[in-house]
């Protein structure tokens, strides 16, 4: 996991000048996107903090999976440019995690290749990639039997194997796009806790598109609310609980009144139409 | 209770079997069109184990396997070239639908023109019927290969020759082995057909032909259940086949 360098790190090898860490990690200028009925970003600018993990929350079809579609380099833009700290996406490492893992996840690999694919991707020997996932298996203490097939493990589990997928590069930025809707209430508990985990070990920045306002309050830095299309920043509400936060935090007064701010926004933005 | 659900596939023969016993038992049929199941199956046994149907048998299996082995050769290949790009699979698709909408049979006057009497005749008309079946498997199965997962390899920074090894070949392999079973089902009618009519003087369709010629009611008899035990044993030999290696296959 790239952990966040020191100030005073020397110049690491890609050439990057990591000493301006409190700069925005991504700075996203002038996006624009139109499909043929609806402009969706309309000369959008927004700069995405460095380690901190960011909900995207907004009304349905506002252009949330679309943003970080175009940050990831799924989606081509109309017009506009994202750096991360003033690179094009081809040089930055990053991982994302898709809704339906029971699709992202390769089903003809053992739940181990599949972690360990991306690696193979980047020409890693396969001792060095064996010894890579059981690092990262025992950092994040993981108990699920990687040697089955995707398709033996509850979706909770192959989400789990998706996310570990996406951080075995050592990202240094993580996209989920509501990595957690398809799972049963009991195993988005746990896989929210599971995903805190990961974040409080990594510090890799996380941007987590998010339905559940709940969801989107309670794992994160800051809530990026958007308006419906073409979207705007509607705000970026700071919630900085310190972690770990657990089911106690949902019952703080810090925590019931940045998620009541945010309902009220997200309403009004809904009644707006 | 188990063992009872999997014996239940024998009550259907059981019963087939019954009924052909009685119905040449009480002589409803002339036994000379229908012969009894037990001088039946003592025909294709002996047949089988040192006769000329053995032969034939065999002969069957070898043109079928090589054509269709032929056609999977050029097929599968070519499929996965065509179904990695939807607009090269539909610029094409006309002409792969209308040949494979032609009867097989109709090809062989050309393929006698082109190849002569003889075995490259049969194995080249069952390859071609096979190779579109199977071609359009395979295509179909690349182009439907599931847009997450290519998406996923993407993202993780697959090349496109990587995306098309890791991901949409594998996504391709259970439409690949639909094509495959229909492919081989296909090459097998080709084979015995060509066998009964274009100047050949052995194979299974030659069997039963002759047989028939000859009025040797028992052994035609013995010479369709060869052939229908062939087609059965190769579909299932794809499926075991299919079991193995596409493990994944409806997960
Ligand atoms: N490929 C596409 N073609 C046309 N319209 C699209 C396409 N993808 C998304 N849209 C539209 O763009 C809008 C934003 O989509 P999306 O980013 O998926 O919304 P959400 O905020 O729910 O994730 C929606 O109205 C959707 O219908
Ligand atoms: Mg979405």
């Amino acid at each position: 996991m790239t952990r966040p360098a020191p100030r005073t790190a020397a110049k690491p090898a890609d050439g990057f000048d990591y000493s301006h860490r409190t700069a925005p990690h991504v700075t996203i200028r002038g996006l624009c996107k139109r499909y043929t009925d609806a402009t969706i970003y309309d000369h959008f600018d927004f700069d995405i903090p460095r380690g901190k993990l960011i909900s995207v929350f907004g009304p349905n079809g506002c252009g949330k999976s679309t943003l970080i579609n175009m940050i990831a380099g799924l989606v081509p833009p109309d017009a506009g440019e994202v750096l991360f700290d003033g690179r094009p996406l081809s040089r930055v490492k990053f991982g994302y995690v898709f809704q339906n893992y029971r699709e992202a996840l390769f089903p003809w690999l053992p739940a181990f290749d599949n972690i360990a694919y991306p690696l193979k991707l980047m020409g890693v020997s396969k001792p060095q990639r064996k010894a890579r996932v059981e690092r990262l298996i025992e950092r994040l203490g993981v108990k699920i039997d990687l040697a089955l097939y995707p398709y033996y493990l509850s979706g909770g589990q192959q989400q789990l194997v998706s996310i570990m997928r996406a951080l075995i590069v050592e990202p240094e930025m993580l996209f989920l796009d509501e990595p957690f809707s398809a799972l049963d209430y009991e195993m988005t508990l746990f896989m929210r806790d599971q995903l805190q985990r990961v974040f409080i070990e990594t510090s890799t920045t996380m941007v987590l598109v998010s339905h559940d306002l709940e969801e989107a309050v309670y794992l994160s830095d800051y809530v990026l609310l958007l308006s419906r299309h073409p979207a705007r920043v509607v705000e970026f509400v700071s919630y900085d609980a310190p972690r770990p936060r657990t089911d106690k935090t949902l019952s703080e007064p810090g925590f019931i009144a940045t998620k009541a701010h945010c309902l009220k926004l997200f309403q009004r933005e809904v009644k707006r139409a | 209770m188990m063992k009872s659900r999997a014996l239940l596939p024998l009550v259907g023969v059981a019963i087939l079997l019954g009924i052909w016993a009685i119905v040449n038992g009480l002589k409803l049929v002339d036994p000379v069109l229908l012969p009894s199941p037990l001088s039946t199956f003592h025909t294709l046994w002996q047949g089988m184990i040192g006769g000329k149907l053995g032969a034939d048998f065999l002969k069957t299996v070898a043109r079928t396997v090589s054509s269709t082995a032929i056609a999977a050769v050029i097929a599968i290949p070519l499929g996965i070239l065509l179904g990695s790009s939807e607009k090269v699979y539909r610029s094409v698709e006309f002409l792969i639908d209308f040949f494979r909408s032609t009867p097989a049979s109709a090809m062989f006057p050309l393929f006698l023109v082109l190849f002569g009497v003889g075995d490259r005749t049969k194995i080249s008309v069952a390859a071609f019927g096979a190779a579109l079946v199977i071609l359009f498997n395979v295509a179909y199965g690349v182009m439907n290969a599931r847009k997450t997962r290519l998406l996923a390899a993407k993202v993780m920074g697959a090349s496109r020759s990587r995306v098309l090894f890791d991901v949409m070949l594998k996504e391709s392999l259970p439409q690949t082995f639909v094509g495959l079973r229909n492919g081989v089902s296909l090459a097998l009618v080709i084979i015995v057909v060509a066998e009964m009519f274009i100047g050949s003087t052995d194979g299974l369709g030659q069997r039963v032909f002759e047989a028939q010629q000859l009025f040797d009611m028992p052994g035609m008899y013995a010479a369709i259940f060869a052939a229908g035990a062939l087609g059965y044993t190769l579909n299932l030999l794809f499926l075991v086949i299919e079991r193995r290696f596409v493990h994944w296959a409806g997960r």
